[in-house]
């Protein structure tokens, strides 16, 4: 699932779905961070809140994120990245 | 037990004078800030004058010695536990006399000023500067350690940078003024090297200690030797050389008479009374130990000296810009001065040559300062320096003529005036020590009696010329100082030098030696007579003479060419072999190095800005691929 965000985030063009990717790498790290705890530090819970911070900031990081893109596309009209090279030499 | 602490004052006044006048100068009116200016002047002498009464009528002698008072002291600088710089007030016989001399000429230069700067632009700048001259002037004799002396040295030079340009949209006046600063700050670095040379072996700057006859300085002076002379004694010599360049002697004399190009009052308190007369008075000041452990610096002292006074008074002669010739007299007296110091032994009868310094020091700030306030009423009559354009004077403007007539007597050493007593103990002094130099005093004498009478006879006899209109005689407010200190002049000669300012502090019982005195007082008047044959009618002889000795008069006239042999040494050797090369090296080396790094910098960016390409993505994927890369090393690496 981690490389699937990955591949996503390497080769959509379209933000929204880089975004989403990001979201996906993000869970999947979730998802690891709350399994590895279970079987190797069961009766411990860093883990979980691990993951419970992950959330939270991938929350505030999506809403972040989308008030950028909006801004984006008022800036270039469009919401590909590759239209998007002007921080060049 | 007198309480002396007021004495802070005395500099202090002039600071915050300066610092009113320099700060709010411009928003008063240009009089009442040359009151102010004056006003504060006025009660520093006041000071001074209370200060010398105290000190010298109401004295606790200690063995029949005047005692060295530090009136205050209190730690300026802490640098470490054992090294610091203190701010004070040393009261010793000749740091008094000197606030008397410093206070009373300034005090007249002020008041002249009023006159006689009345309605230049920069009035009150020029009051604000004098203030600042006096505060340094001040705050250099009163100085309770060297280096506190040396702090006030560099501020007097800039005072007088400041006052000698003060006309600055002058392109001789701006280099002029930038002259004399850079010429004093060379020998100032010699007088620097001194101090540290002095300190670091003595290990301290307090001149208490420095000149006590039997303190750490003189003891250990005389040890450790460098080229066959004590460590002492060159310290005493780089001292000397800051002294050489602030009292315009030779070699470092050549700013003198360019510092003509300041305000004529300003010449006559820094360049005749006061400032010129540091160097003296840093000799004196350092005596016991020129006198007990640095003889052979000593001797340089009076060489130097003698060489000044004969060497400037020569040129003097020829010269026709009337304060220039006044600048080269000073020099000759300064030079009188240093030759005194030279010839004289510590203590008792011995420190003759000690008193009749300070003593032709006295009388000479008084004779000069009012030569050139007279100079400065001439000018201001006819509008020139040149004595070409000057003759018939005495008529139009008999105050000046008077007093100007007192003053050249004074220096030509005529009795009763004081200059006959002051020259007549440095003749003394120099008879008792060194023949060679006493002949070449005598001869100094003559020719100084020559060339003021030659400038008197100029000025005021002869035939009148063309003026513009008539001259007239300057304001109160400038013959007013011109008659106080023509009074200062004739009768400061009976002071007794001998009981009061003394090398070690006691008194000691001189007379006039007539045997010398009356040979001197005829040869001046000889020398008096000369010009007058020469110059009082329009004669062709000094033409047929300069004719005769055509060579030798262009020689002196254009100042033995030290001026040109100056620039030929620093345009043609030290630019050509010396500064050349370095801007050479500094050009192609240490440029070209860093050019190089530049140059490379800047191909290696062009060639790798590719890398930039606003690709999110790219970017991304490199930083992933990294991230895998370093994984997959550590995985290795681990394992």
């Amino acid at each position: 699932m981690f490389f699937v965000g990955v591949y996503g985030f390497l080769t959509r063009r379209n933000l929204i779905t880089i975004l989403m990717s990001v979201e996906l790498i993000l869970n999947s790290v979730n998802i690891n961070f709350v399994a590895f705890n279970r079987y190797l530090f069961p009766h411990k819970l860093e883990g979980f809140f691990f993951s419970l911070f992950v959330i939270t900031v991938a929350a505030a990081e999506a809403a972040v994120a989308i008030a950028i893109i909006i801004n984006i596309y008022r800036r270039f009209t469009t919401i590909n990245v590759e239209d998007v090279d002007v921080m060049k030499y | 037990m007198v309480n002396y602490s007021y004495t802070v004052l005395i500099p202090l006044i002039p600071f915050l004078m300066f610092i009113l006048l320099g700060l709010a100068g411009h928003k008063l009116k240009p009089r009442l800030s040359g009151l102010l200016g004056t006003a504060g002047l006025a009660a520093i002498t006041v000071l001074s004058y209370i200060t010398a009464y105290f000190y010298f009528f109401r004295p606790e002698k200690v063995n029949d010695a005047f005692q060295k008072i530090t009136a205050s002291n209190s730690t300026w600088l802490q640098l470490t536990d054992k090294l610091h710089i203190d701010m004070g007030v040393l009261l010793d016989p000749i740091s008094v006399m000197m606030l008397i001399v410093i206070s009373t000429v300034s005090f007249m230069v002020h008041i002249y000023s009023l006159g006689y700067m009345k309605g230049e632009k920069g009035f009150e700048r020029f009051f604000a500067f004098l203030s600042l001259f006096t505060f340094s002037m001040l705050g250099l004799v009163v100085a309770t350690n060297i280096f506190q002396m040396y702090i006030f040295w560099e501020l007097v030079g800039v005072s007088s940078y400041l006052l000698i340009g003060f006309y600055y949209t002058k392109p001789s006046a701006v280099r002029a003024s930038k002259k004399a600063f850079i010429v004093t700050r060379f020998a100032d670095m010699g007088f620097l090297i001194g101090i540290l040379i002095l300190s670091f072996n003595t290990k301290t700057f307090d001149f208490l200690t420095l000149t006590d006859p039997t303190g750490p300085a003189i003891a250990t002076g005389s040890g450790i030797s460098f080229l066959g002379l004590s460590v002492m004694t060159w310290s005493m010599i780089f001292v000397y050389m800051g002294g050489v360049g602030k009292s315009a002697m030779f070699p470092f004399h050549i700013w003198l008479p360019d510092a003509m190009e300041g305000p004529t009052p300003v010449s006559a308190l820094i360049h005749a009374a006061t400032m010129v007369v540091a160097g003296v008075y840093l000799v004196a000041r350092m005596f016991p130990i020129y006198a007990l452990s640095a003889p052979a610096a000593l001797d340089v002292v009076a060489y130097v000296g003698a060489f000044s006074s004969l060497f400037a008074a020569v040129i003097a002669c020829t010269q026709t810009d009337i304060k220039r010739v006044l600048a080269y007299s000073t020099m000759s007296q300064i030079g009188y001065m240093m030759l005194a110091l030279g010839v004289s032994g510590y203590g008792g009868h011995e420190g003759l040559g000690f008193m009749a310094s300070m003593f032709h020091l006295f009388t000479h700030a008084m004779f000069k300062a009012l030569l050139f306030l007279g100079a400065g009423a001439i000018i201001h009559a006819v509008h020139s320096n040149f004595m070409t354009d000057m003759g018939g004077l005495r008529k139009h403007l008999p105050i000046t003529h008077i007093t100007f007539l007192v003053a050249c007597l004074t220096i030509a050493g005529i009795p009763p005036f004081s200059g006959f007593f002051s020259k007549d103990e440095i003749l003394a002094a120099a008879y008792s020590h060194n023949r060679f130099l006493f002949t070449v005093e005598y001869a100094v004498a003559g020719i100084t009696a020559f060339y003021m009478f030659r400038l008197y006879f100029n000025i005021f006899w002869g035939e009148e010329r063309e003026y513009h209109h008539t001259p007239h005689e300057a304001p109160a407010a400038m013959t007013i100082p011109l008659i106080i200190l023509a009074v200062g002049a004739a009768v400061s000669g009976i002071i007794p030098f001998h009981k009061l300012v003394t090398s070690d502090g006691k008194a000691f019982e001189s007379e006039i030696e007539w045997a010398i005195a009356i040979p001197s007082v005829l040869i001046g008047l000889a020398g008096i007579a000369t010009a007058w044959v020469l110059y009082a009618k329009k004669t062709t002889i000094p033409d047929k003479l300069a004719a005769t000795f055509k060579y030798t008069y262009k020689w002196a006239y254009n100042k033995f060419y030290i001026d040109e042999v100056y620039l030929f040494m620093t345009k043609k050797v030290i630019f050509r072999y010396i500064s050349a090369p370095v801007a050479w090296f500094d050009r192609h080396i240490v440029d070209g190095t860093m050019n190089t790094v530049a140059t490379v910098t800047q191909a290696v960016s062009f060639r790798i800005r590719g890398f930039q390409s606003g690709q999110l993505q790219k970017y991304a994927f490199v930083f992933i691929s990294g991230a895998i890369l370093l994984f997959v090393l550590l995985i290795y690496l681990w394992v």
